[in-house]
């Protein structure tokens, strides 16, 4: 399937482009006319996955976060966030509820959110190579008035 | 982060306002932290009803605030909770720690 529409953005891994990002994201959603419960979903997935690049892809120094979002034919939103940071070495024990290596500062919860809040999440890692998590969500078409 | 806080008796109302994400919540635990340290109270009523956005940053937030309250022997009350922050917190099983208040 062919994206209709798509945007990238690459920012600094700085946790003020937190805000930045979900908003990006939110405001490109905005053509599929998303009801508000939709929107706020895409807002909080896309903040989980940006702070998982800054709190750990680079944990000690400064790097790029790219996010790709793409819209399909079906009303699928797809969203891709990549970094090319420090990496996950287990992906599937990351991925469980509360599993976190950041302290208590941290949930755990950021991976079961992008989960529950979006319809499919594939999360690839390599050590030392990056990560990349890609997000699909299909907005309900409403009637027109 | 701005927390406007109301002490009633024993009661501490902590007013909390703004997006609750990782950019913000580090100062928002100190600020929280302080508050309590400072008005040691039995009960604390912390108002969420202006929080425009939360992610799991805010769940971190809230728990610990919750460990803290224990620690001193007291409630802990989350009022005015916004549908997307209850989603968030609902998700890490939150309400079934905590009482929610309108």
């Amino acid at each position: 399937m062919k994206p209709v529409n798509e945007a990238k953005l690459t920012f600094l891994s700085r946790s003020a482009n937190e805000g930045f990002a979900r908003t990006a994201a939110a405001c490109f959603a905005a053509q599929l006319d998303p009801t508000l419960d939709e929107v706020n979903d895409i807002k909080t997935a896309v903040s989980e996955a940006v702070t998982n690049c800054i709190v750990h892809a680079y944990p000690d120094k400064l790097g790029t976060v790219t996010m790709r979002l793409r819209l399909f034919e079906d009303n699928t939103l797809e969203i891709v966030v990549k970094d090319s940071g420090v990496g996950i070495p287990d992906v599937e024990k990351a991925r469980k509820p509360l599993f976190t290596t950041g302290g208590d500062d941290r949930s755990g919860m950021g991976f079961t959110i992008m989960e529950s809040f979006m319809d499919a999440l594939k999360v690839r890692s390599l050590s030392g190579k990056g990560t990349t998590v890609t997000m699909r969500r299909r907005i309900s078409r409403r009637l027109q008035a | 982060m701005p927390v406007s806080c109301l002490e009633t008796g024993q009661t501490l109302t902590a007013k909390v306002t703004g997006e609750v994400d990782h950019h913000a919540a580090k100062e928002l635990m100190a600020e929280l932290g302080r508050k309590i340290d400072a008005a040691l109270p039995t009960r604390l009523e912390l108002d969420l009803s202006g929080v425009s956005f939360m992610d799991s940053s805010g769940i971190a937030v809230v728990l610990r605030t919750w460990k803290r309250m224990r620690q001193l022997e007291g409630d802990l009350t989350l009022r005015g909770v916004p549908a997307q922050a209850s989603k968030v917190l609902k998700a890490a099983g939150v309400d079934k720690l905590i009482p929610f208040a309108e």
